[in-house]
């Protein structure tokens, strides 16, 4: 038997919702992703509330893990395709690339 | 004949894949590159199987990426995929048939003019919605599949050929509103294939909220003039690894809509815990037709199905994805089993100091 068209969005919508409310309430303090070890370098050597790192979270890991890792060399370039890509401002270019390279 | 003619296609796709290479490797080695500025390799790896309704196949893959900044303005970026999809022989035929592809996903230039001005030229991905542009890559996407309806708004190939402006149109604390705005030609090249058409996307970016909500149209400009519209939400909560993105194409023909949720926990030692790799995906899509007329890619009848995924993140940039699909149909329901493995790759394109 077919499911009935009209029960699925809302049935998913609501589902989505709950399960994302109570995903996040037991989340608390715990910061966002980030498993680079260019990442993780640079949180321990700036401040949680750094511009860079807020800048990584929010554009770079909403589409992406971090990857492992990569070399300084190419941090230019990873900012400057990020910056077309996720149509970072200028500013935000400049915070990425200073957080990759604190 | 066939055979003859899939040779010469596929000769002629490689020579061209070949000489675009070589652009880039050249226009990669002439630029002396500043200490954060080299270019780079990267991609994925992978090897796919899957069982879809019964029939079997087994894809190593992989979609090497580059890019090559020039001075401080321009930067070309070029993304391929090279495959081989072995299938068994059906009947009582011992073996498996294979078929083979290589060809430019996309071939970019992009020139940073202004700090909200972004020009880029090219063969370029279509900015329709979110899965073409950002989710598409194989070490990207949660899943092996794209979603039923990503063929809507992309023009058949996925990619134009022409021009596009992009950028931060506004950039504030609470709040900033991206832009894309394209033009396409026609073009029948192989490599280089297009559709004439016309179209961009506008996003709004709540960083308090971590909400994300945009909206996408196009026009195709060749054969029978056909508008497409979507709209797309995503959300990543503060301070968790869970994510909801969904979005919504209407086209001449059908439309349709997925929602995806994905979540990995922090609270057996961190991300990188042998529990916090885990993730479990979960995405529900459905198509619907609004005529008969099928030129969209899109299933033939209203389809619903239900994606369960789980996905473990190995270290070194590994990660596998399963998942078991449901799919639901008045033309009959079938079962959808994915597996694969992708490996991440990214480092410089030349040794260096």
């Amino acid at each position: 038997m077919m499911m009935s068209s009209k029960y699925w969005l809302p049935g998913v919508l609501v589902l989505a919702l709950v399960s994302a409310f109570a995903l996040a309430a037991q989340q608390n303090g715990a910061p966002a992703t980030g498993t680079s070890k260019t990442a993780n370098a640079a949180k321990r050597t700036v401040p949680q509330s750094d511009e860079g790192q807020r800048i990584f979270q929010q554009h770079c890991s909403r589409c992406h893990t971090a990857p492992d890792g990569f070399s300084p060399r190419i941090s230019g370039t990873v900012v400057r395709h990020m910056r077309v890509r996720a149509s970072l401002s200028q500013h935000e270019e400049e915070e990425l690339l200073r957080f990759f390279n604190p | 004949m066939l055979g003859l003619a899939f040779s010469l296609k596929y000769r002629s796709a490689a020579r061209a894949f070949r000489r675009a290479l070589s652009v880039l490797a050249i226009l990669a080695t002439a630029h002396h590159a500043s200490a954060q500025d080299v270019p780079l390799i990267s991609g994925g790896v992978g090897f796919f199987t899957g069982a879809n309704a019964g029939s079997t196949t087994y894809m190593p893959l992989i979609e090497p990426l580059l890019a090559a900044p020039i001075g401080h303005h321009v930067l070309i970026e070029s993304r391929a995929a090279l495959l081989e999809s072995f299938a068994p022989n059906g009947g009582d035929q011992p073996g498996y048939n294979h078929t083979h592809f290589m060809g430019l996903t996309y071939l970019q230039g992009d020139y940073v003019a202004l700090r909200h001005f972004t020009i880029v030229g090219g063969d370029y991905l279509i900015p329709f919605n979110t899965y073409n542009e950002r989710l598409s890559p194989i070490w990207i996407g949660d899943f092996q599949d794209g979603p039923l309806i990503a063929a809507l708004g992309v023009f058949s190939s996925g990619s134009g050929l022409g021009g596009m402006l992009r950028g931060n149109a506004i950039a504030r604390n609470k709040y900033s509103i991206d832009y894309a705005w394209f033009y396409s030609a026609r073009s029948g090249n192989e490599q280089f294939s297009a559709q004439r058409g016309s179209g961009g996307r506008a996003s709004l970016y709540l960083p308090g909220q971590r909400l994300e909500m945009g909206l996408s149209y196009d026009r195709l400009l060749q054969g029978t003039h056909e508008n497409f519209y979507g709209a797309h939400l995503w959300w990543q909560p503060r301070e968790t690894a869970f994510r909801l993105r969904s979005e919504f194409a209407r086209g001449h023909h059908a439309q349709g809509y997925w929602v995806e949720a994905d979540y990995r926990t922090r609270a057996f030692g961190g991300l990188d815990s042998a529990i916090g790799r885990i993730e479990p995906v979960f995405r529900m899509q459905q198509t619907f037709r609004r005529d008969t007329i099928v030129s969209d890619g899109l299933p033939l009848v209203n389809t619903q199905r239900a994606d369960f995924g789980l996905d473990y993140n190995l270290p070194h940039n590994t990660r596998i994805v399963t998942s078991y699909a449901r799919q639901f149909s008045s033309t009959g329901k079938k079962n959808v089993w994915e597996t694969g493995i992708v490996y991440r790759f990214l480092f410089p394109a030349w040794k260096g100091k």
